[in-house]
């Protein structure tokens, strides 16, 4: 925004090429993600070759999926030049409620969960209409989410249902699994968010909100459908996540917060300007499953350890990202 | 008769934008509408676009008196207009940014036919253009994304076009695509249908408009047909009707030779021998269109004080007083007496610690002299008015060791008692060795400069004495087509 501001009337302005110097910055960001995901895998490679089969995928990236439909989750929060803090502890309270009333009483479940993608779009509606930061209404949920789950299973337990771990157990042939469901979310929320009529006015209302409402479109609605998409996806990464532990634990999902910030960024989003990317953001997520744990074992890195090494990789791979950003502006 | 304004009147605050303004646009015709900053031309247009409501008056459009209307209603109604600040998504495709205006493109292939709907009146519009319309809108130079925004406005899925208002619609175009444009509004109209164009490119209004409209704070100055003005006359008709006398010529301290140059700066992108100067007590004015460079080079000054700069020679502290104080002036958590000793901290200091007292003591200096009303200096200055607000900002920079004062036209939205009580203690202030750099969009307040330059496209275009300013001169080259 600021750069349409400084930008003078000039009369000269609209001479020089038709796209800016920019361009071919955009299109190293469009590669970054799926250029650190190949070098985490080379290093993978390199440390340890036969983790790059079937098996070794299917081992590597078990807990990627969670984490790939959390990152969606922040993304479209994001979109909206929002942020999600309580995306964590959300997906472990998910997994609560997925490891007792979903399979206890499944009415009572559904309707849960039902409840809670609700009250996400209700927390889009509050921010909107009463104006306030993202940032503090998510911390503050975050913690109700938490006490939420602490309450419905005060020490790890419950267990999964059973057509949820019969989805889980499936092998396809070729392909392992997680791969085949990272695609397939990629390919859905590529669609909905980036082919979609309505998908661009989504990402609008997070490139130039005020020109939105000019043309007549709801801001509160956008808000709240960003929102609920959010909610949805946070309650589907909470049933993967219990899919594959089979039981849970009501801090199950922290980390998640985190790793699904870096997954966006890390796949080309901005925090601001509605500039996204689910392909990125899968990749981004992938990216983080894979250099969290694996690597670092690989690495022989020992446990105590890789709480810092994961921050540094952190570090490194949004400094890159970074770095190619201003070359961009 | 597309469109018909009784009586508008539009007031933010104290700042009445509108005062009863009539207007009209009949089919076939061009509307060209001038007049000089915070004249009310982009007031009245955003409320003929919906964009506004106005506080009293009425509007008709093809004579049906509008009882709810809105951007969507003026829309079904046939009537769009290209806002002045760009109101394109950065972050889309120009297709997607077509889409946004047009709710119907939707469904199947809504992608293809957005393309086509904009490429078609892109190059209906600008023939030759470059701009595909799956660029992203964040890539194209400012100029390509000015014609997006206009193709735009007049393409046409369900709802009709039949007044497209321009608002300095060629600001960023060169000069071949600017007369494509325009003579592609000249066909526009010829079809019967209706433009109005604003621009401050007084050569482009008088060519291409059927009809002026001159606003001048806040009201109608002049209506007539084109043939009716020139240039002069125009801008003769957008400065005052009534010379408002000059404050009387202080004793002039010592002589202009003898006092210590305080600020030598030149714009960046000056390109001709022209510089600011600013000895120890004047009062420099810097006038010209908003956003042509003025704000720029008082940072440049600014940020010269403390860091060498290309350009710009400073000779003593500098304190700057914010326009926009929301954002750039006062600290919303703190009280008066806080946001007053900000730039004093040095003085204020007891060994590592502020000290109250003389926080106080300044705070209380300084709500005398210039006269903040308030009863006590330590509540939050959110309490103020905003005309007090502004004169805390004020007392922030008098009260510090600054030698140099850069204004940043400091008084929007401002009364006029609170002006005319800083602009006596500026003046005294300047007897007193201060010097002033004052960006202003009123032209009233350059009265109070020894000498003001004229900005314009981030140049120094004039550099008028005292004795030669006058309004006219000020807007003749703010003005100026010459480029």
């Amino acid at each position: 925004m600021q750069i349409e501001m400084a930008a003078a009337p000039l009369r000269e302005g609209a001479r020089g090429s038709a796209l800016g110097a920019t361009a071919g910055a955009r299109v190293v960001r469009a590669w970054l993600p799926a250029l650190s995901l190949g070098l985490v895998l080379a290093a993978i490679a390199y440390l340890n070759p036969r983790a790059i089969s079937y098996f070794g995928f299917n081992l590597m990236l078990n807990l990627a999926i969670p984490i790939v439909l959390a990152t969606i989750a922040q993304m479209f929060v994001i979109t909206g030049n929002e942020l999600d803090l309580s995306i964590g502890p959300f997906v472990g309270f998910v997994g609560c409620v997925t490891a007792t009333w979903l399979n206890d009483a499944p009415w009572l479940g559904v309707a849960t969960l039902i409840g809670a993608v609700g009250l996400y779009a209700a927390l889009g509606a509050l921010i909107f209409l009463r104006n306030l930061p993202s940032i503090v209404v998510t911390l503050g949920m975050s913690f109700v989410w938490q006490g939420l789950a602490i309450l419905m299973l005060p020490k790890p337990g419950g267990r999964a249902p059973d057509w949820l771990l019969s989805i889980a157990a499936f092998k396809p042939s070729l392909v392992p699994l997680p791969i085949v469901a990272a695609v397939a979310i990629a390919t859905i929320v590529h669609f909905g968010l980036m082919r979609t009529s309505y998908g661009a006015i989504l990402r609008g209302s997070g490139g130039n909100p005020a020109a939105l409402a000019r043309a007549g479109w709801s801001l509160l609605k956008t808000k709240v459908f960003l929102f609920a998409l959010a909610g949805f996806f946070g309650v589907l990464s909470g049933m993967t996540l219990i899919s594959i532990t089979t039981s849970a634990d009501a801090n199950i999902g922290s980390g998640y917060t985190l790793l699904s910030i870096a997954g966006v960024i890390l796949g080309g989003g901005e925090f601001v300007g509605g500039r996204v990317s689910p392909i990125g953001a899968v990749v981004g997520a992938l990216t983080m499953a894979l250099a969290a744990s694996p690597l670092l074992t690989f690495m022989h890195i020992p446990p105590d350890w890789q709480v810092a090494a994961n921050g540094a990789i952190l570090i490194i791979v949004l400094a890159a990202r970074a770095l190619v950003s201003r070359r961009e502006n | 008769m597309i469109v018909k304004l009784d009586g508008a009147e539009k007031h933010f605050g104290a700042v009445r934008a509108l005062e009863g303004v009539d207007f009209f646009a009949s089919a076939g015709e061009c509307v060209g509408l001038v007049g000089h900053n915070g004249a009310g031309k982009s007031t009245l247009m955003q409320v003929l676009a919906g964009a506004l409501a106005p506080d009293g008056g009425r509007i008709a459009v093809r004579g049906a008196i509008q009882e709810r209307y809105s951007v969507t209603r003026a829309q079904k109604l046939g009537i769009r207009c290209v806002f002045q600040e760009l109101s394109l998504c950065p972050n889309l495709s120009v297709a997607e940014n077509a889409r946004i205006n047009h709710p119907s493109l939707r469904g199947m292939a809504w992608r293809r036919r957005a393309a086509r709907l904009i490429a078609e009146k892109l190059d209906e519009i600008f023939p030759g253009h470059d701009i595909a319309a799956s660029a992203i809108v964040r890539d194209l130079a400012i100029g390509r994304r000015q014609m997006v925004e206009v193709a735009r406005a007049f393409t046409i899925t369900q709802d009709p076009v039949d007044l497209v208002i321009l608002d300095e619609p060629t600001s960023s175009l060169d000069t071949h695509t600017a007369s494509q444009l325009l003579a592609f509004v000249r066909r526009f109209v010829a079809d019967g249908k209706s433009c109005i164009l604003i621009s401050h490119l007084l050569g482009e209004v008088l060519k291409n408009a059927d009809r002026i409209v001159v606003m001048r704070d806040g009201k109608v100055a002049a209506v007539d047909a084109v043939s009716a003005f020139d240039r002069d006359s125009l801008v003769a008709v957008m400065g005052a009707a009534e010379r408002r006398a000059k404050p009387a010529v202080e004793g002039a301290g010592p002589a202009q030779e003898s006092r210590a140059l305080r600020v030598r700066a030149r714009p960046t992108q000056q390109g001709d021998g022209a510089e600011l100067v600013a000895n120890e007590g004047e009062i420099v004015g810097l006038a010209g269109l908003s956003g042509h460079g003025q704000t720029d080079l008082l940072l440049a000054i600014f940020s010269a004080a403390n860091r060498r700069k290309a350009g710009v020679e400073v000779s003593a502290p500098v304190a700057l007083v914010a326009g926009d104080r929301q954002s750039d002036g006062i600290f919303p958590l703190w009280s008066i007496s806080e946001n007053i000793g900000i730039r004093s901290l040095e003085k204020l200091r007891n060994g590592l610690l502020i000290s109250p007292r003389s926080e106080a003591e300044l705070a209380r200096v300084w709500q005398q002299r210039i006269n903040i009303r308030t009863p006590d200096m330590g509540q939050n200055i959110l309490s103020l008015s905003g005309g007090n607000q502004q004169k805390t900002l004020f007392a922030r920079a008098l009260g510090s060791d600054a030698r140099i004062v850069l204004m940043d036209d400091p008084m929007r939205g401002v009364d006029v008692g609170t002006k005319l009580e800083v602009y006596d203690l500026l003046r005294q202030e300047a007897r007193n060795g201060r010097t002033f750099l004052w960006y202003t969009t009123e032209i009233d307040e350059l009265n109070n400069c020894d000498r003001v330059y004229v900005f314009r496209n981030n140049r120094i275009v004039a550099n008028l004495d005292r004795r030669d300013m006058t309004e006219e001169k000020v807007i003749q080259s703010s003005f100026s087509d010459a480029n």
